[in-house]
């Protein structure tokens, strides 16, 4: 008799009451007795995950002892600032804004991006719109290759791949954004004695969607256990506005929209739940797809995939190495 | 071609250990590159060779081992030649102003 569970988003359901329990009494146990904080700062950025992992924070330690930043710069979308805000104002918590854009001004974060992206379009320029995108996994099994998508002011938008150096280039500066936004937020941890909070869910954690040294450091990362669906099963749970919760995932690094997809992930995050739950549980490729409606052939592409990052990932999450 | 691709992987992905690779090594297999690796191949491949790889050519079929790049490469030299030798022996009033 074949005892294979049933492949379906069922498979990702949670208990969101008890899962909010368990997270909840792992960040007090966190905060006050192994970090031996006060309180926790919590970058928000109007998105789902350090939405939910600000609801979460309130729960656990009052909303007396969290501080939420806010730290936008020319290229962020106004939305970030406004859902964020949103989040401060129905959690009732002591928020500031930290406006990092002469940071990166100054540390030549915009220049040095721009120069790379001129490195493959000359034109490139004033009022000119970009961002970094790869093929979906869905279109043919080709390389994940980067390329640039450039809009010129006049609407028109042209695609090109991008070299080794541009790509790096364009990856290294746009890194600043993080690194500085992180720098605030322990500005602050300084100041109150607090801890920093990392918001990343699964997918990002496990897959090395992060900046080493900016988003990827934090103190504690309390949804870094779940995937993306359990993280919007907390986030109806827990109350978080209809707005949060319906903005499609995006990077806000670069000032064309950009999803999650088209820069890291190649499929919706629907699908690659069901693929990282697959590889995790030793699900076949054959047993996935039967039961999730996706091809094998995209099963298989999403596991190999899905086994090239972690190998990426794993310089990301490695710590600073020492002689024994 | 099938050294100087052999070296430009040795050197570039496996810091100079010459016996670690097999000329049927798949790449994505063994893990020696990963994607900003494969831009770098590409580059290489371009500026040493004298060819463009289009985007749909950018798939493990041409690019996953030494010597599948040996045949990829080999194979848009001799399309190239052909090419040439089209324009040089079409009829004179057909050659490109």
């Amino acid at each position: 008799m074949n005892m294979q569970p049933a492949v379906s988003s069922d498979l990702l359901r949670i208990d969101p009451e008890a899962e909010t329990e368990r997270i909840t009494g792992w960040i007090r146990e966190t905060v006050f007795y192994q970090l031996r904080r006060k309180g926790v700062v919590i970058g928000v950025s109007g998105g789902i995950d350090s939405s939910v992992v600000a609801f979460l924070c309130v729960r656990a330690l009052g909303s007396d002892r969290i501080q939420i930043l806010f730290t936008p710069e020319a290229d962020s979308s106004p939305d970030s600032l406004r859902l964020g805000r949103m989040v401060a104002s129905v959690l009732k918590t002591e928020s500031a804004v930290e406006n990092i854009s002469a940071i990166l001004e100054e540390a030549g974060c915009y220049q040095r991006r721009d120069a790379s992206i001129r490195s493959v379009v000359p034109e490139y320029g004033p009022g000119y719109k970009c961002k970094i995108v790869l093929p979906g996994l869905l279109d043919a099994r080709r390389y994940a290759i980067f390329s640039i998508v450039v809009q010129s002011p006049e609407g028109e938008t042209k695609k090109v791949r991008l070299t080794p150096e541009a790509y790096l280039g364009i990856v290294a500066a746009t890194n600043f954004k993080q690194r500085v936004r992180k720098m605030m937020e322990y500005y602050y941890a300084d100041l109150r004695q607090y801890a920093v909070a990392g918001t990343p869910n699964l997918l990002e954690y496990d897959q090395g969607f992060f900046v080493k040294n900016g988003d990827g450091a934090a103190d504690f990362k309390p949804i870094a256990h779940l995937y993306k669906s359990q993280v919007y099963q907390l986030a109806a749970y827990l109350g978080i506005p209809a707005d949060i919760q319906r903005r499609p995932p995006t990077t806000d690094t670069y000032t064309l929209e950009q999803s999650q997809e088209e820069f890291y992930f190649t499929l919706p995050y629907e699908q690659m739940d069901l693929c990282l739950y697959g590889k995790n549980h030793g699900l076949s490729a054959v047993d996935l797809a039967h039961t999730s409606g996706m091809t094998e052939d995209l099963v298989e592409r999403a596991y190999q995939m899905i086994e090239s990052k972690r190998k990426v990932a794993k310089y990301l999450h490695a710590d600073s190495l020492i002689i024994e | 071609m099938l050294q100087t691709i052999r070296k430009f992987v040795i050197d570039n992905y496996l810091f100079g250990e010459e016996g670690k690779l097999g000329n049927e090594d798949s790449f994505m297999e063994t893990g020696i590159i990963d994607s900003t690796g494969i831009l770098e191949l590409v580059r290489f491949l371009e500026s040493t060779y004298g060819i463009k790889v289009e985007d749909e050519e950018l798939i493990p079929d041409n690019l996953d081992s030494v010597s599948k790049i040996v045949s990829f490469i080999q194979a848009k030299q001799s399309a190239l030649t052909r090419e040439d030798d089209n324009i040089l022996f079409q009829p004179l009033e057909k050659l490109p102003t």
